[in-house]
């Protein structure tokens, strides 16, 4: 059969094909995160000095923080994660022709777009009777969130996570599905690569977990709307509740955002080794332990909320508990390369800076899991730093590896490597100067979500923002070598890294043609 | 070579990072500029956790960082393509395998010993010698003496002007505007601005105080670092904890709110008057009056915020 392609609407807008709906994730995905950095660089801007100089409004300050935090997470990590590179790789990895429903995957994607027009809307109109727009942080908390925010603002942004919800439970229902039944002739669950080991946690996980949010979101709504009191004390409700159901999703959410970054590294740190990954049913089965400890840690993102001395201690020992498998994940890489034959490759340089910057904020992860420390920095910039350097300089670092490691399989043209090498160095130099400095203002104790602060806080915010205008030219060289790629055409080999590259979708052309493995490939 | 600045610009890192216990020394309140570790401690509870965090956890997170630095430049070097070009076949130790799980395993065991002792000391309220009841409002605090009624709740806001006059003001230019108010408002003298109130929360020197700590619309989290205390301020629920602050430290120390609160979360900071046994009776004895520094607290003691607006504590 020849390569059939539909024509330019049909096949964008209506696509079933797992590839361009892995595309169109991709696009979206660096769309959204264009957003969510323009907000978080006008942050970094404004707390450059103490003072008030580019928001007039500490609401609105607010609004930009809790939208930068949504939107990266729900328009930009996830849909690049999942639906980008789960999407495109899951299926070649596995030897599938396609995902199991190709429809599913069209109505995953379009929602996504739709849940974003929500939010963007939010910003707009009225939120709090300070301005307009949700400004409670990503995490809204009610009475916050409830009688905080009276007018349509959060609303908008209820509907349109609701939309992202349901968007990631059909995609998480496609990658179950394809994963257990759509796996080629041979390909074992424990031959399986570990991307799709990632994903495939990662997709129990969005389906146990949503649903909570999901359920939440419409106690928010109804408490907002109908006159119920799920969360008003007033009523007879408990806000504290909120709070328990909240990060029963919002946990397991960070190891959602995470799991398949795991995986993409591994791949890339076994081919520039040029060894097989070590311990490989260790490295899957570790990501299992994750999952499945993830959901029931969560309360210590609420060591302060006056919970029963006793349940701090449950939570504490238990979140202490997923610094094993996080250890054995960082030590097998390391095992991967011992011996190793390894090339300094641009994929292979942000692997290696993913390793190492996860390292960082898993140790802080381990301080601030003991619940008597956890006074002193809780809801402090050294939360701000930790989380970022296990997202923004974890996964974010393994999106941009896979993105480098994969960019010619997707596209077929190569990127010019000093411009992708001097991306790697601004980012790297810039998000670290950015976030690194913000453990000293933690332990000193600058609280978060300040728009101002007390000059005593001014030097590491300075260096703070320098950091965030050398991220930026990172950026900005991101995009200029993507548009270089594709200006001046460079052809891409089917295998462009030689012959260590040994997953499934190396043995295709690159790009891969438009419907792949019309014979099933056979692992032996 | 790009190994090599990898390894670089990461040492520095670590520099900072480990400079982090040295500076936590210093006899002064409040923040520091340019601050690596914790504010200085003057109770009991945060003397234990400056002690975990500075001798146990800040030396074996650095220890970690630099072991798992050093051992992928030892790797990154060692088998770079050129110095190995066959790479081994060895995907599989089972020895290996088990000491990098038991190993963290007991790191963790060592470390959690401690943090349970700190949890229970800091979280099992002993004999308090004094009851304070805070209630986190919209965007103040309010402070009440259950058991000396003729001490009138009062609230604590912050010595600021308008929101709306201090855009691109720097915070010279915002002092200087306060400074410049009638003698009946609220002044900064000299304390720092943003951390500073109109009316601080009053409490003797080593005694313990117990905080019941509530709010009657969003939830906000009241806060001390050196005090070692965090606790969210709860609609429909009091929080309680505590602190003793050590005989000697006398003195004014700050906080502020730690939930975000809605729009002046930043500017709702927290003042905590530390004065000996005797100045504190005085103070009781005296209908809980305050020195001129707090120009509008002395005059009405409940009434006045810093805007001039009325404002009771019983109206919200």
């Amino acid at each position: 059969m020849s390569d059939h392609k539909p024509k330019f609407f049909t096949r964008w807008l209506f696509s079933t094909n797992h590839k361009d709906i892995g595309t169109l994730y991709l696009v979206f995905s660096i769309l959204g995160g264009l957003i969510g950095g323009y907000l978080s660089f006008m942050m970094r801007m404004e707390l450059m000095d103490p003072g008030m100089q580019y928001f007039a409004s500490p609401h609105k300050f607010s609004m930009f923080a809790s939208m930068h935090g949504l939107l990266m997470i729900f328009f930009m990590v996830m849909p690049a994660v999942i639906g980008g590179f789960g999407n495109w790789f899951v299926p070649l990895m596995i030897g599938a022709p396609d995902m199991a429903f190709p429809r599913m995957n069209n109505l995953s994607f379009w929602l996504l777009p739709v849940a974003l027009i929500c939010l963007l809307i939010s910003m707009f109109v009225p939120g709090s009777p300070s301005g307009n727009g949700f400004a409670g942080g990503w995490v809204m908390y009610p009475p916050l969130s409830t009688s905080g925010h009276p007018g349509p603002a959060f609303d908008f942004v209820i509907i349109g996570l609701l939309a992202a919800g349901f968007s990631s439970i059909f995609g998480a229902i496609n990658f179950i599905t394809t994963i257990f039944n759509m796996r080629a002739p041979g390909m074992t669950i424990h031959k399986m690569p570990l991307l799709a080991w990632g994903v495939l946690v990662t997709s129990w996980l969005l389906l146990l977990s949503l649903p909570v949010l999901a359920a939440s979101l419409i106690m928010l709504f109804t408490d907002r709307n109908a006159g119920t009191g799920f969360f008003d004390p007033s009523m007879g409700g408990d806000p504290v509740m909120f709070q328990h159901l909240f990060w029963f999703f919002g946990h397991p959410e960070v190891y959602i955002m995470v799991l398949p970054a795991f995986g993409i590294i591994s791949h890339i740190v076994s081919t520039f080794s040029r060894k097989p990954i070590f311990g490989y049913l260790g490295m899957a089965y570790a990501m299992v332990a994750i999952g499945v400890v993830g959901f029931v840690v969560w309360a210590h993102h609420m060591f302060t909320v006056g919970m029963d001395v006793d349940l701090k201690a449950y939570f504490m020992a238990a979140t202490m508990i997923i610094a094993v498998p996080t250890g054995i994940k960082i030590f097998s890489w390391l095992a991967t390369m011992w011996g190793g034959s390894i090339r300094m490759t641009i994929p292979m340089m942000w692997a290696q800076a993913f390793i190492f910057m996860f390292v960082i904020g898993g140790v802080t992860g381990v301080h601030m899991a003991s619940a008597g420390l956890d006074t002193s920095i809780h809801d402090t910039y050294y939360i701000v730093s930790h989380f970022h350097y296990v997202l923004a300089l974890g996964a974010v670092f393994a999106m941009f590896a896979g993105f480098t490691y994969w960019f010619g399989k997707m596209s077929g043209y190569l990127y010019n490597k000093w411009l992708a090498a001097a991306h790697f160095w601004f980012f790297f130099i810039g998000v670290n100067m950015i976030f690194f400095p913000q453990h000293f203002l933690g332990l000193q104790g600058m609280p978060r979500r300040y728009v101002d602060y007390p000059a005593e806080f001014a030097f590491w915010n300075k260096v703070s923002s320098i950091g965030a205008i050398v991220t930026l030219v990172g950026v900005i060289l991101f995009l200029i070598w993507i548009i270089e790629a594709f200006w001046v055409k460079r052809k891409a080999a089917d295998n462009y890294w030689g012959e260590e590259a040994n997953t499934l979708e190396w043995t295709l052309s690159s790009p891969p043609p438009f419907h792949q493995y019309e014979v099933l490939p056979k692992i032996k | 070579m790009r190994i090599s600045r990898l390894a670089t610009s990461s040492a520095f890192t670590l520099l900072g990072l480990a400079s982090a216990v040295t500076a936590f020394a210093e006899g002064k309140n409040g923040p520091t500029d340019g601050g690596l570790g914790l504010q200085r401690s003057v109770t009991p509870v945060m003397d234990s956790i400056t002690n975990i965090t500075n001798y146990w956890i800040v030396p074996l997170m650095i220890g970690i960082v630099i072991f798992v630095l050093v051992l992928m430049v030892i790797i990154l070097i060692k088998f770079r393509a050129k110095a190995n070009p066959n790479p081994s076949k060895t995907s599989h130790n089972t020895m290996l395998e088990v000491v990098w799980t038991l190993v963290p395993v007991i790191i963790l065991v060592i470390l959690v010993i401690p943090s349970m002792k700190l949890l229970y000391y800091q979280d099992v309220i002993p004999e308090a010698g004094l009851v304070v009841k805070v209630t986190g409002n919209t965007w103040n605090w309010e402070y009440a003496y259950p058991d000396h009624e003729n001490v009138d709740p009062y609230i604590s806001n912050i010595v600021d002007i308008p929101n709306d006059e201090k855009f691109g003001l720097s915070h010279p230019q915002i002092i200087a505007k306060i400074e410049a108010r009638p003698a009946d408002e609220p002044r900064l003298d000299g304390r720092p601005y943003l951390l500073a109130s109109d009316a601080p929360l009053v409490v003797p020197v080593d005694t313990v105080v117990k905080l019941l700590v509530t709010s009657n619309n969003n939830i906000h989290a009241f806060s001390v670092a050196q005090f070692g205390i965090k606790i969210d301020a709860i609609p429909g629920k009091i929080n309680e904890t505590w602190f003793k602050v050590h005989a000697g430290e006398e003195g004014t120390y700050y906080g502020q709110c730690s939930e975000i609160c809605g729009v002046n979360h930043s500017f709702m900071p927290i003042e905590v008057m530390v004065v000996s046994k005797a100045k504190f009776e005085n103070w009781l004895a005296s209908d809980g009056q305050f020195s001129a520094q707090y120009a509008s607290a002395k005059e009405t003691p409940n009434t006045l915020n810093i805007t001039g607006a009325v404002q009771t504590a019983a109206a919200k």
